[in-house]
């Protein structure tokens, strides 16, 4: 009891402290754990960007920005601890980088009018617009990435992949298992064969599954793997020899850090992209010159350019003009979250737009409407250079098969509108 | 000078066997009550209730459940996080499959479910023993997450094994879902926090828990003197896993709302459970609370004092917590090896003799 007594006493005086005029974007992070080796570059992008707007710009259209960072250690019960610490400072938009809490965000952030953008993780149908209408997963979601995986190994054979065997490594959670149906249904189109091979958190232990693919012997391996969990598997995969060109990751599974441990060996391994690979952007010229060399870089500074940096930025940049966006619709610079979310709504990314950012061709360009909430699920494909020690972009972002994704995401959001007695959000 | 026995008269037989025969403790304990049940409620948000009580009242139960079997019973347990999955599903099921029953239904019943499972699993108690047990029983803990993983039931076939608590209320109050008020789930779990500690309190005081503590000092005993260790010992499987199945299901359908099994329920849940009863101490009511309290709010106090307060970066603040809370229960277990209740246990016989002890 007397702990309580204390506790009570220090949030009365975190309570007492006043709240300025600001955009807020709550970052959920995880510099520790298993995962942290994608959570903190992703962190730093993220920060480092509104860094440079308030260093660069004064904030998104006179109003300064604030990112409030809070540890989750990718843990779902510190994720509601931090969500309900952040939520009363005024947060714009949650992106907590994990499916998990993700999950556990989506019920409660609806309720309380903010509004969740899961970019490329998170709940899938929750790019139907019309039931979830306070979650955002642009530009695409697992599914596509499942699609896109498929496409790019019809792609190397000549569109005809029946008979092939193609197995999927996945994260035992919701995570991994989100694009089994989408692949089976797949599998269904193109007759191939399809395995599941499950890895349990945190993914260091994985000796028995790439066992059962030496003796398996499938052509091609699909990984939707995060953390510690690739780094394992891209070396496995490298001890059984198997041929790493036809072993492909999803977006999660496919930063520096996962394909280094294992060298030379590691040449030719494939990773789906969200975003442009390297630090070859004005913008970038621009970050050494405002927050990098004056010492305001978040964590170390040394993440530039990385793969998770890169997607950190660009949360970050999708987020800054959604609040743009805002702005101009309500006509008042210090928005709301559910301004925000109006904004996140109606944003679209074009080239010009990109562009002019200093971010040329650094991600697909798309649109958000009421109804769709993912965008139009366009994936590139990287290969990984070993003796460059980067990842190489091998297809341009190219469109996946909406036709099978798309009644999959009517399904599944139809039965949570059932399940939740959701009204339609678009009418 | 005010804690003590002088002066309180029983006249009675209920008076003289009450749970607190002190009359300063038994006022502290109602105003304790007061507190949490009539001044509480009209003071909590969202960040009180969903960071602080309800996390800490949820352990508490738990810890409760726990350390019946190991602190009363003697039975050694790993099964923790397991058994609160088997309450969490089972109340995820009856909530989807009978939505127009009210929650405090459904939330026994996952408990009774768990106690089955739970008798279940402490069969092998009635052959095995101490370290041997903690295996039997750390089996069953992979086991059912591994079968709440495995058959897709269990989640209502969705794409993602995940389970969601829709909205469910309990005489017309919204108890689950996000449209809670803060009052109603402090509420609802803390009528479950104190049904949990006056049961246990009661049955470890009386002919079962006597039962329960004679199997744990000497089992061979305590069978000689007539007690039975097959009722003994599932009796307290079956007690000590209804609790934790009670805790398992205002854990996910409460709490958090949403709940994957491996993530929520895995081997770190039974560890953390266990480690709050040992710094809570073994035997005592009182200590799980202590315990709940001390690894529940622990960290959340680091944080706002190393974050907020002193502004430092979060991982070394996440990274300093481990240290500080690890280094504390090296030292706890130390300088105190019985628990923090043995702490309170010193207070109060230093209190009696207060302020002239000699």
């Amino acid at each position: 009891m007397n702990y309580k007594l204390g506790t009570w006493a220090v949030a009365g005086l975190m309570a007492a402290s006043p709240v300025m005029a600001d955009l807020v974007f709550p970052s959920l992070s995880y510099r520790t754990g298993p995962y942290a080796a994608g959570g903190i570059p992703f962190a730093d992008g993220y920060a480092d960007y509104f860094t440079l707007l308030n260093e660069r710009d004064g904030g998104i259209g006179g109003v300064m920005t604030r990112v409030l960072e809070c540890e989750t250690g990718y843990n779902t019960e510190k994720g509601v601890e931090c969500y309900e610490s952040t939520k009363g400072e005024g947060a714009l938009v949650y992106q907590p980088l994990s499916t998990g809490i993700t999950y556990q965000l989506i019920p409660k952030a609806t309720a309380d009018d903010i509004p969740i953008h899961s970019m490329g993780y998170g709940r899938t149908s929750a790019a139907n617009g019309d039931v979830f209408s306070h979650v955002f997963n642009y530009p695409a979601n697992y599914w596509n990435g499942a699609s896109a995986a498929i496409n790019h190994i019809l792609d190397l054979n000549g569109g005809d992949i029946s008979g092939k065997k193609i197995a999927l490594v996945y994260h035992n959670s919701a995570y991994g298992k989100e694009p089994i149906r989408t692949l089976e249904k797949l599998s269904e189109k193109h007759g191939f064969e399809l395995s599941l091979l499950a890895v349990d958190h945190p993914g260091q232990e994985q000796k028995s599954q790439w066992l059962q693919i030496r003796r398996e012997k499938p052509d091609n391996v699909i990984m939707y793997g995060w953390g510690v969990m690739n780094q394992v598997a891209v070396q496995e995969a490298a001890n059984i020899r198997f041929p790493m060109e036809n072993f492909i990751g999803i977006w999660w599974s496919g930063a520096e850090i996962d394909v280094q441990p294992a060298g030379d060996k590691a040449n030719g391994y494939k990773a789906l992209a969200l975003t442009a690979v390297g630090d070859d952007f004005p913008l970038y010229d621009e970050l050494r010159q405002y927050v990098v060399d004056t010492g305001k870089a978040a964590g170390a500074g040394d993440q530039l350019g990385t793969v998770p940096y890169n997607r950190g930025i660009y949360a970050a940049m999708l987020a800054a003009e959604a609040v743009k966006v805002a702005q101009k619709m309500h006509g008042t610079d210090d928005i709301t979250s559910g301004q925000m979310r109006d904004g996140m709504e109606n944003l679209v990314i074009t080239e010009e737009l990109m562009t002019e950012l200093g971010l040329p061709n650094f991600g697909p360009t798309f649109s958000v409407s009421c109804q769709n909430h993912g965008g139009e699920g366009l994936v590139a494909v990287t290969q990984w250079d070993a003796a460059a020690g980067e990842f190489v972009t091998i297809s341009d972002f190219a469109p996946t098969d909406m036709d099978v994704i798309q009644p999959l995401i009517d399904e599944d959001s139809a039965a949570y509108k059932a399940e939740n007695n959701i009204e339609s959000n678009c009418n | 000078m005010f804690y003590r026995e002088a002066g309180d008269f029983s006249t009675t037989y209920p008076q003289d066997s009450q749970t607190f025969p002190i009359k300063f403790d038994r006022w502290r304990y109602y105003a304790v009550l007061f507190v949490a049940v009539v001044v509480i409620p009209f003071m909590v948000n969202d960040y009180w209730v969903n960071s602080i009580f309800m996390p800490f009242l949820i352990y508490a139960i738990a810890a409760i459940g726990l350390n019946i079997l190991v602190g009363y019973c003697g039975q050694v347990s790993l099964g923790t996080g397991g058994f609160m999955a088997v309450g969490a599903y089972a109340c995820y099921k009856l909530m989807t499959g009978f939505p127009e029953v009210s929650m405090f239904i459904h939330v026994l019943l996952a408990g009774g479910i768990t106690a089955m499972v739970g008798v279940l699993f402490g069969l092998p108690s009635l052959r095995i023993k101490g370290f041997y047990l903690a295996v039997a029983t750390l089996a069953a803990q992979f086991f059912l997450v591994w079968l709440f993983n495995k058959v897709s039931w269990f989640y209502n076939y969705s794409a993602s094994g995940q389970i969601n608590a829709p909205e469910r209320d309990t005489f017309g109050i919204l108890i689950t879902g996000p449209n809670t008020e803060a009052w109603a789930t402090y509420m609802f779990c803390l009528i479950f926090t104190i049904f949990s500690a006056v049961v246990a309190r009661n049955l470890t005081r009386g002919s079962v828990g006597r039962q329960w503590m004679a199997i744990r000092d000497m089992d061979i005993a305590a069978e000689i003197i007539g007690v039975n260790p097959l009722k003994a010992k599932l009796t307290a499987f079956a007690v000590s896993s209804f609790f934790v199945g009670i805790s398992g299901a205002l854990f996910f359908a409460v709490y958090l709302g949403a709940v994957e099994v491996g993530e929520a329920f895995g081997i770190t849940k039974s560890f953390l459970v266990l480690f709050m009863i040992i710094i809570g101490g073994l035997g005592s009511i009182f200590g799980s609370f202590a315990g709940a309290a001390f690894l529940v709010l622990l960290p959340v106090l680091l944080k706002i004092i190393g974050v907020d307060w002193l502004g430092w970066p979060t991982d070394i603040v996440a990274h300093l917590n481990l240290v500080i809370v690890g280094g504390l229960i090296v030292v706890f277990l130390i300088a105190e090896p019985h628990g923090l209740a043995q702490l309170w246990r010193v207070a109060k016989e230093k209190l009696r003799l207060w302020p002239f002890p000699h």
